[in-house]
Formats: C-alpha cells, sequence, structure tokens
C-alpha cells in the first residue's frame, strides 16, 4: 500500500499542498483527477523526490521511504524514447540502468512487443514510427521496470482519441496481468471513469482532496454505466465551478 | 548538386580566372603574384617536394586533434560533473583564448626543440578551445524531463552519460571539432614558422626567402585541401556516428 500523510509543499510563499493525504490500495488503479495548475504533476515531483517536500510522510508496502526515487516505474504524455536506440533497446533501458541479465529480459522485452502489437518493429528507431506506436513502446518500458508502483502523469493525452481506446486497454493490462499499483493522473474524465478503482477529485490550490468515488463495476465494459455518467457529470460541474472561480 | 553549389563553384571559378586574366594582362612577373596556372604547374611538378612536408604537417595536425580530444573531453566532462571545477576553470579557460597563440609558438619551440612535439601542442592548443566548450555546451543542453527520468530508474552519474548525456552531447561535440579541424592547420604552421625542419609552414619560410612565390602558393594549396579534407572526413564521421538525426 502507498500511504502519504501530511504532505506540504511551498514555493516561494505559494502553498502548493498543505496536510495532503492519500492511500493508493495496493494492485489498485487510483486516478487523480483536477483542475489545471493545481499541483498533481508537482505532487508527483515531490513523490519521486525530484522536489524535496517542507513536511509530510510517504510510504510503501509499511515502509517509510525518503522519497519514491529509484522504487517506481514511471509513464507520462511525454514518451521519452532516445532516438539513438532502436525501439527494443528504448523499452530495455531499465534494464541497463539496473545492470541486469539483457538476454535474459530480451525474450521477455520481445514477447511484450508480440502482446502490444510492436513486433517487427523491434529495430526501428523512434523517429521512424508513429506516436501510437512510441507510447506502446514507453508501455513496454513501463513493464520492464521491476517495480510494483506505476506512476502515470496524462500518459495517453497526446494521443489521438482512436489510438487511445486501444491504449487505455493497454494500461489496464498493467493492473490485471501484471499486478502493478497504479496511480494516474489525468485531465480526462472519461478516462479516468474507465480505467480506475478509485477516483479523487481535487481541489485547486492548495491541493486537496475534494470528493472520492469508489468504482467497483467491472473493467471493461464500462462505457455507458449510467451510474458512471452520473459521477461524470458531478465531478465536471465541480470541474467548470473552479474553472469560472478563476477568471 | 544544389544550386548554391554551383553559385559557390561559379564565384570560385570567376575568381581564378580574373585572377588569371590580371597576371596576363598586368604582365605581373612570378616572383610578386604568379598565375593560377603557374601555381597549379609547381604544385604538380614539385609535388615529390611537397608531399613529404605535407605529410609532416599533417601528422602535427591529427597527433594535435588526439592530444586536444584527449585532454577536451576528459575535462568537459568533469566541468559537467562538477560545477564547481567549472566555476573555478572558466576564467582560465577564456584567458587561455585570449593569449595570441602566435605569441606562445617561440616558447614552445624553446621548450619542446624544433621536433614534432611543438608544433603538435600547438595544434592541440588551438583545437581544445572548441572543443571543449562544445562539448560543455551538449551536456549542458540535455533536456531535464530525460535527466529526471533516468535519475527515476536510479541511473548513476556514469551510467546518464553513457547512455543519455555523451550521445546527446555528439552533435556539438561534432561542431566543436569541425572548427577545431579547419583551425588546426593554423597552430601547425605557425609553429613550423617559429622553428622547424620540416613541415609545409617550414617550405614556406625557405621558398618566400628565395622569392619562389609559386612554391609558398602551392604549399598554401596543400594547406587548404588539408583543412577541407579533414572538414569532410568529420562530417562523413559525423553522419555515421550520429545515424539518428
Amino acid at each position: 500500500m502507498l500511504s502519504v500523510s501530511g504532505l506540504t509543499k511551498k514555493f516561494e510563499g505559494l502553498t502548493v499542498m498543505e496536510g495532503f493525504n492519500l492511500t493508493v490500495r495496493r494492485g489498485g488503479f487510483t486516478t487523480l483527477i483536477g483542475p489545471s495548475g493545481c499541483g498533481k504533476s508537482t505532487f508527483f515531483d515531490v513523490l519521486t523526490g525530484v522536489f524535496s517536500r517542507d513536511s509530510g510522510r510517504i510510504s510503501w508496502l509499511g515502509e517509510d521511504v525518503p522519497d519514491l526515487m529509484g522504487r517506481v516505474a514511471y509513464m507520462q504524455q511525454k514518451d521519452l524514447l532516445l532516438p539513438w536506440f532502436s525501439l527494443i533497446d528504448n523499452a530495455m533501458l531499465p534494464v541497463k540502468i539496473a545492470g541486469s541479465d539483457e538476454n535474459d529480459s530480451r525474450e521477455k522485452t520481445i514477447a511484450l512487443f508480440e502482446r502490444l502489437g510492436l513486433d517487427g518493429f523491434e529495430d526501428y528507431t523512434p523517429q521512424k514510427v508513429s506516436g501510437g506506436m512510441r507510447q506502446r513502446c514507453a508501455l513496454v518500458r513501463t513493464l520492464m521496470f521491476e517495480h510494483e508502483l506505476v506512476l502515470l502523469d496524462e500518459p495517453l493525452s497526446s494521443i489521438d482519441a482512436i489510438t487511445r481506446r486501444s491504449l487505455q486497454g493497454l494500461l489496464l493490462l498493467l493492473q490485471s496481468e501484471f499486478n502493478k499499483t497504479i496511480l494516474m493522473i489525468t485531465h480526462d474524465i472519461d478516462e479516468a471513469l474507465l480505467m480506475s478503482d478509485e477516483l479523487l477529485v481535487l481541489t485547486p490550490m492548495p491541493m486537496r482532496v475534494r470528493e472520492r468515488f469508489v468504482l467497483d463495476m467491472p473493467k471493461p465494459g464500462r462505457s455507458g454505466n449510467p451510474e458512471l455518467l452520473k459521477i461524470k457529470e458531478h465531478v465536471l460541474e465541480e470541474l467548470e465551478g473552479d474553472f469560472d472561480g478563476t477568471i | 548538386m544544389e544550386r548554391s553549389n554551383w553559385i559557390s563553384l561559379l564565384i570560385v571559378l570567376a575568381v581564378i580566372a580574373a585572377w588569371e586574366f590580371a597576371c596576363g594582362w598586368f604582365s605581373i612577373p612570378d616572383f610578386i603574384l604568379p598565375a593560377p596556372s603557374e601555381i597549379l604547374k609547381t604544385t604538380v611538378f614539385k609535388a615529390s617536394l611537397l608531399l613529404p612536408h605535407a605529410g609532416v604537417t599533417a601528422l602535427e595536425i591529427i597527433m594535435g586533434i588526439f592530444l586536444s580530444l584527449l585532454v577536451a573531453v576528459p575535462l568537459a566532462t568533469v566541468m559537467f560533473a562538477c560545477p564547481s571545477v567549472e566555476r573555478a576553470l572558466s576564467p582560465f579557460l577564456v584567458t587561455s583564448q585570449a593569449v595570441p597563440v602566435f605569441a606562445l609558438a617561440p616558447l614552445l619551440v624553446i621548450w619542446l626543440g624544433y621536433g614534432l612535439s611543438s608544433k603538435v601542442l600547438m595544434a592541440a592548443i588551438i583545437i581544445f578551445f572548441p572543443i571543449t566548450v562544445s562539448l560543455l555546451e551538449g551536456y549542458k543542453n540535455c533536456d531535464r524531463e530525460y535527466a529526471v527520468f533516468f535519475d527515476l530508474m536510479g541511473a548513476g552519474f556514469w551510467k546518464k552519460m553513457r547512455l543519455l548525456y555523451w550521445p546527446w552531447a555528439l552533435p556539438y561535440f561534432f561542431s566543436g571539432l569541425k572548427v577545431g579541424v579547419t583551425v588546426a592547420t593554423i597552430g601547425a604552421v605557425i609553429g613550423e614558422w617559429v622553428g622547424a625542419q620540416k613541415g609545409l609552414g617550414y617550405l614556406m619560410i625557405q621558398a618566400n626567402a628565395r622569392l619562389q612565390v609559386s612554391l609558398v602558393f602551392a604549399a598554401i594549396l596543400c594547406l587548404s585541401v588539408m583543412g577541407l579534407a579533414m572538414w569532410v572526413f568529420v562530417g562523413f564521421l559525423e553522419k555515421r556516428v550520429i545515424y539518428w538525426k
């Protein structure tokens, strides 16, 4: 279980979050949604140790940790593939960095490439394939991390709508087949409702959890669920209210 | 060939033609300004004299390039790894460029003698600065998001250097190297002017004293061809190494 309590972060007098609390169940899929600029990405930066925190505790699997750097798999909007490596070498980057046996991992990577429809493109460089394929490669790379906890920072926001649908299904594999614990940031309420077990709606800065929804209906097959449509309407009203308030 | 290349070629041909014409029209003696045809003739007929000297100068330049790489690459890397070292060394680096390298030539000949080493060092001093500065700039230009991503993967500095910073900085490195190899001839030739027993610079001084101006021009032609050849070679190497661009 990931537990965050009393997290506070200020930048030169600007309070991004104060006493922020969060719990993510082991094996769960929790999504954070909130107005633009509410501090979601800063929260990930504080979690991963990119920024230091002013106060608060972070614990993972019952153990207090200074931050999650080196303990977490991370995927974001930008695929961050290296143009000088082939797709397969990009996907194996976590293995290269960990110094593990690349021959063993290569077979696993090739199997994942087949699973995600990238077979035959192993030796292509990223600039020669489409955005959707690049993001699938980034997903394979995320799976090659030996870490159970995965942070997803708007991983599909730069992808077109059709490709996004198929990639959402692939992201769900992280949880269902690879038993990862997932914490995701998104701006897309539909994506959040389709994929999450738990949805946390955040307030504008200073960020705190405004509302929590437990989504226990089966995945996939949620689209059109009347209960989810109600939640969607409700959340959109709240977020639009924040937007009006900022003008 | 692209249109711009045709224009460059036409300009060069026009200048050579005007030069050739002017030498004949004004009857300029060869010991003042030889015609291009005379320079070409001298280059061909004196090839057996020019080539051994050109070989020595080329060797000095190539050794100078390797020597400067041996110093510039580790220095830029250390300066990038330790900002305090960069802050401490930057003033010295800039000052080293403010000192005219021509002023150092007589001292280097006194210290290192008339042989290869003083010329190699002269060439290395000239090449060293653009390579160091370009490489350091390349390291610093690495996108922060990539660096943070590598940190999240638990990568140490040397893994980041090998897998991220060095490939990222390679285009900058090659830009510096291209500048370096084109100016390297200056270092070697000035070293040879001050004191040498071989090399194109030495040959130029000897020919100049005997008013063999066409031989001086032939040596200049050889130096230009050498500089151009090295620039083309580095460009070729750049395309092979940076295959993703």
